[in-house]
């Protein structure tokens, strides 16, 4: 049965993040929740590694390459608040309207 | 249950609660200074969970690029955009609260119903515990070439391109006596800056 209580933690952890991400106004909360949401990806993918491939470890392979793509997310991301933090002096979601019809 | 397996049961137990305490304090919590230390508190629970998964490398691999670098970079994303003032309600932002938590908690239920359902091939060869960091690099070097070799340029191109949108605009020289031009102060935190040209005389004498 352990395989199945790591997969629901990171069930968890992922609609926790889900949530966050839909309803924070704050742009770096959001930033925050996709770190979330990609680190139940990784339990999910570590999880599988362990109890289904002990040997060949490819969960955990990718699992590093996640972790190397959130990090490089995470720096880009911030990167772009600052540029709009610059522009529209705010960082509350409500106000990056532009694109909405 | 032997002693090692309801060690391994408790723990695992402790860092759930920690970690699914600690993120539901990252989404809910006002203060983002607070959700921010939080964050860290998820990662470093969930590099316990890697350590209960057999698998040290990558357990050291998230302490060191998210606890040290990502969450670091956030807290620095924290501070230079900190805008003190409080945000504008919006009318009726329960509505779309309590909305978005059901579609999360039907989401979840279904994740659950999915997991408790499904045969897993359980497998019953032993993990390869400490011989897992010579496997990953052979893996990279053999048939993760490829992603591998895409994954550096992708942080190359990462690193230029945070540069490119970040950056602000060259500093010219300015001769004592003039005012400071406006190019010269911080756009996120007005303050006093040293000019290039007083900064050449501390070096001269």
């Amino acid at each position: 049965m352990q395989l199945q209580y790591f997969l629901i933690v990171a069930a968890a952890l992922f609609c926790i993040g889900i949530y966050g991400l839909v309803t924070s106004r704050n742009v770096i909360r959001v930033l925050m929740s996709i770190e979330l949401m990609l680190n139940a990806v990784n339990l999910n993918l570590m999880a599988f590694s362990n109890y289904l491939d002990p040997v060949g470890i490819n969960g955990q392979v990718f699992a590093v390459f996640v972790i190397s793509i959130a990090a490089a997310e995470a720096a880009v991301g911030l990167a772009i608040v600052l540029s709009i933090y610059r522009n529209r002096d705010t960082v509350d979601m409500e106000q990056f309207n532009l694109l909405k019809w | 249950m032997t002693l090692g397996q309801g060690v391994q049961f408790v723990t695992f137990i402790l860092l759930a609660a920690m970690m699914l305490g600690s993120a539901l304090g990252v989404v809910l919590l006002e203060n983002i200074v607070y959700s921010a230390f939080l964050l860290g508190g998820v990662f470093i629970s969930m590099a316990g969970m890697y350590i209960l998964l057999n698998a040290g490398f990558v357990a050291a691999a998230q302490v060191l690029v998210y606890v040290g670098a990502v969450n670091v970079l956030i807290l620095f994303g924290i501070m230079l955009v900190n805008k003190r003032q409080p945000l504008t309600p919006m009318a009726r932002a329960w509505l779309s609260q309590v909305a978005t938590g059901g579609v999360c908690a039907g989401l979840f239920a279904l994740l659950t119903v999915a997991v408790l359902k499904t045969p897993w091939a359980l497998s019953d060869l032993t993990p390869i515990g400490e011989g897992a960091i010579i496997e990953i690099g052979k893996h990279f070097f053999s048939d993760y070439l490829l992603p591998f070799e895409l994954a550096s340029v992708l942080l190359l191109i990462a690193l230029i391109g945070a540069i490119v949108l970040a950056r602000r605009e060259f500093i010219p020289d300015v001769a004592p006596g003039q005012p400071e031009p406006d190019t010269l102060q911080l756009p996120e935190r007005p303050r006093e800056l040293v000019s290039a040209s007083s900064l050449s005389d501390l070096s001269e004498s």
